[in-house]
């Protein structure tokens, strides 16, 4: 009796957690189905490159060219991919080849904490110290602007995705085998000679694919970005232009989306092209991780 | 001589990582240090024990004790509904498909990718759906966006630490007759609540940082929500919109606003380390 009651309960268990995971397992599809019908009254009366690739914005007057916002998130997560290479690189190889193990137990908790802090206090923290810290280095280029611009917007975005790629490469840099270090240290090479031609080119995929997770972070980050990159519709053309990232442009005009007709339509084409692209990156990260993953 | 070059190179990329490493670390406590510097002196009893009052938003008297409950009601709710629904997925791939190594890469490859859409985009997915549904911006709205949003954190998580369970766990537990639905919650439970109430503690806090999710479907009011179709504020939103304002008081307020979700942040962060130590009492050693 005993038993039989076990085994529904087994049956009936295994059928709730299969649900679930199929729910999980879906759940993209209809996102981008749920994205892609709402914003199909937008995508059908116009054409897609209009769209993409002009750069008028004037949703009262029918006009929707999202251009300025592609352009100014290529802008933000580009810049803030530049800064972000040469610091994540050097912290992590010096954290898991150089250093003591007490520096990845003290800074393991930095990450940690860091990756926690919610967006909306780096947007904060933007405010009162990256945007005075923006007019300040605008000027010795001889530029004046009101500090929430571009550069801003990639400063707080540095700090943002640091950790989490700072995490994705200490991991990267520990799968590759310590056989082929030892191998060239064997050899005579020095400890930097080895990190250069043994590690880094080795780990070369999974860098790559590092810093494309990164990179679609930044592409998708809101608030942060929001509050201090002056949301200016226009082409930038310098880092120190304002500009209007696309997750921006969603958030900002949420309140009167409703009162405009087809507005909410562009909106959520808008979320739309961000989910495209982030899942076209993340998409191929992952596999170069996987692949690394396998062959390590 | 090249052996000097050799030396000199090395010697000035070991000088840079280490500045990286510190400026990393440095920029944490700056963090830190600014918003509480800025905030801790505004902030007052009075804040996080009221509503807003008439005139709130001209620097008058109140608090954002709607944000704060509104937020925790947001956040528990839908770190509870993660849960149901990430736990027995989580158990399902390391007890059901340990076997099945392909489909388990595949399952995790989507979760990664679940994870890495942002939170607008969770965010307006959530909007389509009020439409759909004819819901308005409420409480309930609010839960199911973030529920979607923190599920793929909360699997993944929670899956990094069960995957460590060795499999002869497993295999003595098959052969002693127990069901692999008795493996799942007696079995690998136990043995793996640290990680689990830390993957719990981490959605949990990505859930009640999060705003550009709750912008669309939670709202905004002054008023504590008393049901799920009452709108709701959250402490992002409430420093986000107190931080646009011209008047001096109410940006004081945001940076007491923000010292209070940072603080909250913190605490999650130290209670996660504490318990994962404590429960580490349960677990058998191998």
């Amino acid at each position: 009796m005993s038993g039989l009651y076990r085994k529904w309960i087994d049956r009936i268990n295994e059928a709730w957690m299969f649900v679930f995971l199929l729910l999980i397992i879906i759940l993209p599809f209809i996102l981008a189905a749920g994205l892609y019908l709402k914003s199909y009254l937008i995508i059908s009366e116009n054409h897609l490159s209009d769209l993409l690739f002009t750069d008028i914005w004037k949703p009262a007057e029918n006009k929707f060219g999202f251009a300025p916002f592609i352009i100014s998130s290529v802008w933000v997560s580009l810049s803030t991919l530049v800064l972000a290479v040469p610091v994540c690189l050097l912290s992590s190889i010096y954290i898991t080849q150089y250093a003591r193990s007490s520096v990845l137990k003290l800074m393991q908790p930095v990450i940690d904490i860091l990756a926690g802090i919610p967006s909306v206090i780096y947007g904060v923290w933007g405010v009162l110290m990256i945007v005075p810290f923006s007019v300040k280095a605008a000027e010795w280029f001889g530029i004046h602007t009101t500090g929430y611009n571009i550069f801003s917007g990639a400063l707080v975005l540095l700090v943002m995705i640091i950790p989490f790629i700072l995490n994705i490469l200490i991991e990267i840099f520990r799968i590759i085998p310590e056989e082929l270090s030892e191998a060239s240290l064997s050899l005579g090479a020095t400890k930097w000679e080895t990190i250069k031609f043994v590690l880094l080119r080795k780990a070369l995929p999974g860098i790559v694919s590092a810093f494309g997770l990164g990179l679609s972070r930044a592409f998708g980050e809101t608030i942060a970005v929001l509050m201090v990159v002056g949301n200016v519709i226009k082409i930038p053309h310098n880092i120190f232009d304002a500009g209007y990232p696309l997750p921006a442009l969603i958030a900002n005009n949420y309140g009167e989306m409703l009162s405009i007709p087809k507005y909410d339509s562009a909106l959520m084409f808008a979320a739309l092209i961000l989910l495209a692209v982030i899942l076209v990156f993340n998409f191929a990260s992952r596999v170069l991780i996987m692949r690394l993953e396998r062959y390590a | 001589m090249p052996d000097m070059i050799k030396k000199a190179e090395e010697i000035f990329f070991r000088i840079l990582m280490i500045i990286s490493t510190v400026a990393i670390a440095a920029a944490l406590l700056l963090i830190l240090f600014s918003i509480l510097y800025k905030g801790l002196p505004s902030l007052s009893w009075e804040m996080i024990s009221q509503t807003p009052k008439g005139g709130f938003y001209f620097g008058k008297e109140g608090g954002i004790l709607n944000a704060i409950i509104g937020s925790l009601y947001l956040s528990i709710c839908s770190t509870i509904l993660a849960l149901i629904i990430g736990l027995p997925v989580a158990m399902y791939m390391n007890v059901f498909l340990i076997r099945h190594k392909k489909s388990l890469n595949l399952i995790r490859f989507f979760l990664d990718i679940l994870w890495g859409i942002p939170s607008i985009v969770y965010g307006a997915f959530g909007f389509v759906i009020m439409i759909y549904f004819g819901l308005k911006t409420s409480l309930l709205a609010g839960i199911i966006t973030v529920t979607l949003f923190i599920i793929p954190i909360m699997v993944r998580s929670m899956d990094e630490v069960i995957k460590t369970v060795p499999s002869g766990l497993l295999e003595s537990a098959l052969s002693l007759g127990s069901t692999k639905t008795e493996i799942s919650y007696k079995v690998f439970l136990r043995q793996c609540i640290p990680g689990i109430v830390t993957a719990i503690l981490l959605s949990f806090g990505r859930a009640i940082g999060d705003a550009a999710s709750v912008l669309f479907t939670t709202g905004y009011t002054d008023s504590i929500p008393e049901s799920l179709s009452d709108p709701a504020a959250t402490l992002p939103l409430a420093i986000f919109f107190q931080l646009g304002s011209p008047i001096e008081e109410v940006r004081q307020r945001a940076f007491a606003s923000a010292a209070i979700l940072t603080f909250i942040i913190l605490l999650i962060s130290i209670v996660a380390r504490l318990l994962s130590t404590k429960f580490n009492r349960n677990k058998i050693k191998f």
